[in-house]
């Protein structure tokens, strides 16, 4: 079965493409949409505001999470903001601005179409956001404030102090049981689900469990949506929530839909080093906090002295030296590779010389203790309820940690797989953001995807199908449903001698090791021969307690890693096979003199997109060329 | 460090549940309590024992899935902070300490230290919103909000819906959990148009899901790990009130048509 892979991208003017597309979408009749189910998995900012948008339309949803409330899921921890095309500040920024610089940062890898069309609809999201009531920052005037993040010369970020993420899916879960109380989406809690039915070529459902009754269910659909969130926490250690996981992307790969650059992963820069064995997940610091802090180390290898009695001309602020143009507010894939060469060649900081130092120390003669505390507060106390130390007189530590995945199943256009009516929103597809994320835009995306897209092109679907035509005794539900319980019977009755962890700690050392933040052939190589020698191991010697019919969280946990398991082996083929570096991918092989991302355009101008071709056998990689009409493919610069 | 576990064990809903001990003897200060239970956990797993079960996720505070009973306090000694977020640097090598879940009659027990509190979502599905289809907004800067009212409101939203507020309570009241909502939404002036309805019915449903009344004992704003303020709840009755007076449910009859 080979892809095919249409984008499905209209063609014109980039700026009248979304509006033309819109336009030659087929609609669904107000009065026939009860008659179309709509199942969305997921209720983070992109399913959420998918379900509660769809409600609103009158279709009939039904909206599945692993979660006890929509309010728990990952999206809650966003921290920094949310990017927007207003230009309220006056400083120059517009839809294209925010358009090139995405396509920029993220290394050219990216669909302009779609990266246009996310500028665009931005400007929406924060309109949407404050009718909801989100709480966003104000100037005393009473107009929206913003702040800057990495890789933009403008201001647009906007914020609800460190709690954006929150506030924001506090909104969408509002407007969601907004639809849950008017009787038009149906919520499935504590609900994972655990595989996606296809029948004769289109999703028509999904198995779940239910993690309080273990019963295991079937659930039939005109069309399913995914916004199950990224796999960070493939690598164990991530600041990723500790339940994130790729279960329903994975399973919906092993049933024909691609599977976009599994290798792209954002390393994030600014998080607080790991403490010991037993740490359970990295904190991420905001990448705000580099609008006032600066980063630096001592010029000297292995200084050891307190930080406050290194004078200045004894440090080195790294970025400002080497990115004069963005310095500290550089791109994070750049901050986070410069950091590890600070400490590469010994000049880091803290228990095993892992750490830069984050300092607050001029801003705060600058602006005042106040402000900073007014802008930081919450992120400072996390700070240092972790470490103990305190931010205000000694600078923050921080180093690189996994942080979110460009990469997710590949979606055209209208966000379809490659499985007709399989739906792909926020960090679970592979779409916007190319081989880089920038800062505050994957709220940006899973909000544009979930309010303003996904409407139109799931429309756009189901009027050109008839609703319903089968049910749970269709053999493929059956078939699904027993290999559900197949592999639930195997996990449980392994009972081996080490514990889901043991092997989840060792997959993301070799991931980290290998496949982090810079990767080369024979690294990567040895990871493609250990990952299927763990994977093995996990399958004879690992130990899940406990039933199948309760409440059981070590089996939740087991059937994620083997699917991890399963998924680090992708990432790592792909990282092999992109024989360039770009954004966050780095291929020690590809670089500059000044040892930065080398992009071969000539051979890797395109989205890798694998298919499953069976157990045990090689998956097939597929290629979508990715077209530069309106920018120039140029080497990103930020000095 | 050397620490001592009393834990609530309990199969499901529908089973007795007993307090069971448990010695860790290498306990590091630097681990979050929550890392503590890992440890404990694995131990546990590798005896062939089933581990206790707890509720997390975030492990930073913010998404509201933790939360059990320390020594009969929510959240543990430490004010201002999540399980997750509480290091066992705050306590004493040879400790003894007793762990049990949330107690309240609207949540309901699932498995050792996990509750069932989706009697919270029930009640902002009553009201806990601002009505508004996606498409319809004006644009952003056409509402004007004083920064005082936003930044009270963004006070009020930094609920996360843990749920520690009522298991302080003597009366397992929820009222600060729904007055944060009310106050939220009613402190901005999109909130407005719905503010009567909201209050009336969001307090309606607390009382039908078994949450007590509030008598004003101030436990909640106590053991809050945002600091959310009891002033909430007083805005919450003034709205409740005048609510009462004011606010009549949708005619059927409705608009023309
Ligand atoms: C610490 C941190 C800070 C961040 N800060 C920012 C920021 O400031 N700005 C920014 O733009 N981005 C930020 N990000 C990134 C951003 O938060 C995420 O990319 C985004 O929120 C993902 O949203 P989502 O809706 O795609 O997925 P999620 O929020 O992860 O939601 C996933 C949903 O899917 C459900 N689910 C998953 N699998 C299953 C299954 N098998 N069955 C049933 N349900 C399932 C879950 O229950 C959940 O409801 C941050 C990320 C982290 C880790
Ligand atoms: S685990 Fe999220 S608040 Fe504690």
């Amino acid at each position: 079965m080979a892809f095919q892979l249409d984008s499905r991208t209209p063609s014109g003017p980039l700026e009248q493409r979304w509006s033309k597309a819109k336009q030659e979408m087929k609609l669904v009749s107000p009065a026939n949409r009860r008659k179309y189910t709509v199942i969305v998995v997921g209720s983070g900012l992109a399913g959420g505001s998918a379900a509660a948008t769809l409600g609103e339309l009158g279709y009939n949803v039904k909206c599945f999470s692993f979660h006890d409330s929509p309010r728990r899921a990952h999206s809650i921890a966003a921290q920094g903001g949310i990017n927007a095309a207003k230009n309220y500040q006056n400083d120059g920024d517009s839809v294209y601005r925010l358009f090139y610089d995405t396509i920029k940062g993220g290394d050219f890898r990216s669909r302009e179409s779609n990266v246009y069309r996310l500028a665009e609809v931005s400007v929406n999201i924060i309109d949407q956001c404050v009718a909801q009531g989100v709480p966003f920052a104000r100037e005393y005037g009473g107009t929206l404030a913003n702040r800057s993040f990495g890789g933009a010369q403008v201001s647009r970020t906007f914020y609800a102090r460190g709690q954006t993420g929150q506030q924001l899916l506090l909104g969408c879960y509002q407007a969601l049981e907004r639809q849950v109380d008017a009787g038009r989406v149906q919520m499935f809690y504590r609900h994972e689900m655990l595989d996606l039915v296809v029948i004769d070529g289109r999703a028509r459902g999904i198995v779940t469990r239910n993690l309080v009754t273990g019963s295991i269910d079937c659930h039939v659909a005109d069309a399913v949506v995914l916004a199950t969130g990224g796999y960070g926490n493939a690598f164990y250690l991530s600041t990723n929530a500790k339940n994130c996981n790729a279960t329903a992307i994975w399973r919906a790969y092993k049933r024909g839909a691609g599977f976009g650059n599994p290798c792209y992963t954002q390393i994030h820069p600014t998080c607080i080093p790991q403490s010991g064995d037993y740490q359970s997940k990295l904190t991420l610091m905001s990448e705000s906090l580099r609008n006032d802090g600066r980063i630096w180390v001592p010029k000297q290898k292995g200084d050891t002295r307190n930080p406050n009695e290194i004078p200045e001309d004894e440090r080195d602020y790294y970025l400002e030296r080497m990115y004069p143009a963005f310095g500290n507010l550089c791109p994070r894939d750049i901050a986070s590779r410069a950091a590890k060469l600070m400490c590469d060649q010994g000049y880091g900081v803290g228990p095993g010389g892992r750490g830069v130092y984050l300092d607050f120390k001029e801003s705060i003669g600058r602006l005042g203790r106040k402000t900073i505390e007014e802008r930081y507060g919450n992120l400072f106390e996390m700070y240092e309820r972790i470490t103990g130390e305190d931010p205000y007189t000694v600078p923050m530590r921080i180093y690189p940690a996994v942080h979110y995945t460009m990469g997710g199943l590949w979606v055209d256009y209208h966000l379809q797989s490659t499985i007709p009516g399989l739906f792909v929103l926020g960090e679970a597809n592979f779409s916007d953001h190319g081989a880089n994320r920038l800062g505050a835009s994957a709220l940006m995306q899973g909000l544009a995807d979930g309010y303003f897209i996904i409407s139109y092109t799931v429309g756009h679907f189901l009027a050109q199908v008839k609703p319903g035509g089968v049910n749970t005794d269709h053999a493929e539900f059956r078939a699904a449903r027993q290999e559900v319980d197949e592999r639930t019977r195997r996990l449980l009755s392994i009972k081996g001698r080490k514990t889901v962890d043991d092997f989840h700690r060792e997959l993301g050392k070799i991931l980290w090791e290998f496949c982090g933040m810079a990767r080369n052939a024979p690294g990567l190589k040895h990871a493609l021969e250990k990952i299927p020698e763990l994977r093995e191991e996990f399958w004879q010697n690992v130990n899940v307690p406990g039933s199948a019919e309760d409440l059981n969280q070590s089996l939740e946990k087991a059937g994620r890693v083997a699917d991890f398991l399963e998924l680090g082996e992708l990432m790592c083929l792909d990282a092999l096979e992109r024989e360039e570096s770009c954004g966050g991918h780095f291929r020690e092989e590809h670089q500059t003199e000044e040892g930065e991302a080398k992009r071969d355009d000539e051979r890797f101008c395109h989205a890798a997109v694998w298919e499953y071709a069976g157990d045990g056998k090689r998956p097939v990689r597929h290629v979508e060329p990715l077209q530069f009409e309106f920018v120039h493919l140029a080497q990103r610069s930020y000095k | 460090m050397k620490i001592i576990l009393n834990i609530w064990r309990q199969k499901n809903s529908s089973s007795p549940g007993k307090m069971v001990r448990y010695e860790l003897g290498n306990v590091n200060e630097h681990m979050s309590f929550l890392e503590m239970l890992d440890v404990l956990n694995e131990e546990l797993t590798r005896k062939g024992e089933e581990p206790v079960t707890f509720e997390h996720d975030c492990r930073e505070g913010i998404c509201g899935s933790c939360g059990f009973m320390i020594n009969g306090i929510p959240h543990g000694p430490e004010r201002g902070t999540t399980v997750c977020q509480l290091h066992m640097r705050h306590f004493h090598d040879g400790e003894e300490l007793w762990l049990e879940p949330f107690r309240a009659k609207a949540f309901p027990v699932l498995k050792d230290l996990m509750v069932d509190r989706s009697a919270f979502d029930r009640i902002i599905a009553a009201g806990g919103y601002i009505s508004i289809n996606t498409g319809s907004a004006p644009e952003a800067n056409s509402i004007p909000v004083k920064k005082q009212c936003a930044d009270r409101a963004m006070d009020a939203a930094a609920c996360i819906g843990c749920g520690a507020c009522v298991a302080a309570c003597p009366n397992a009241s929820a009222s600060l959990f729904v007055s944060a909502k009310i106050a939220h939404l009613g402190l901005l002036p999109q909130g407005e148009p719905e503010r009567d309805r909201r209050a009336m019915r969001m307090v309606l449903k607390m009382t039908e899901e078994g949450f007590g009344y509030c008598t004003n004992t101030g436990e909640c704003e106590a053991i809050c790990p945002k600091g959310v303020k009891i002033e909430n709840i007083a805005m919450m009755h003034r709205d409740f009130t005048r609510a009462v007076a004011l606010f009549r449910e949708e005619s059927k009859a409705g608009g023309a048509g």
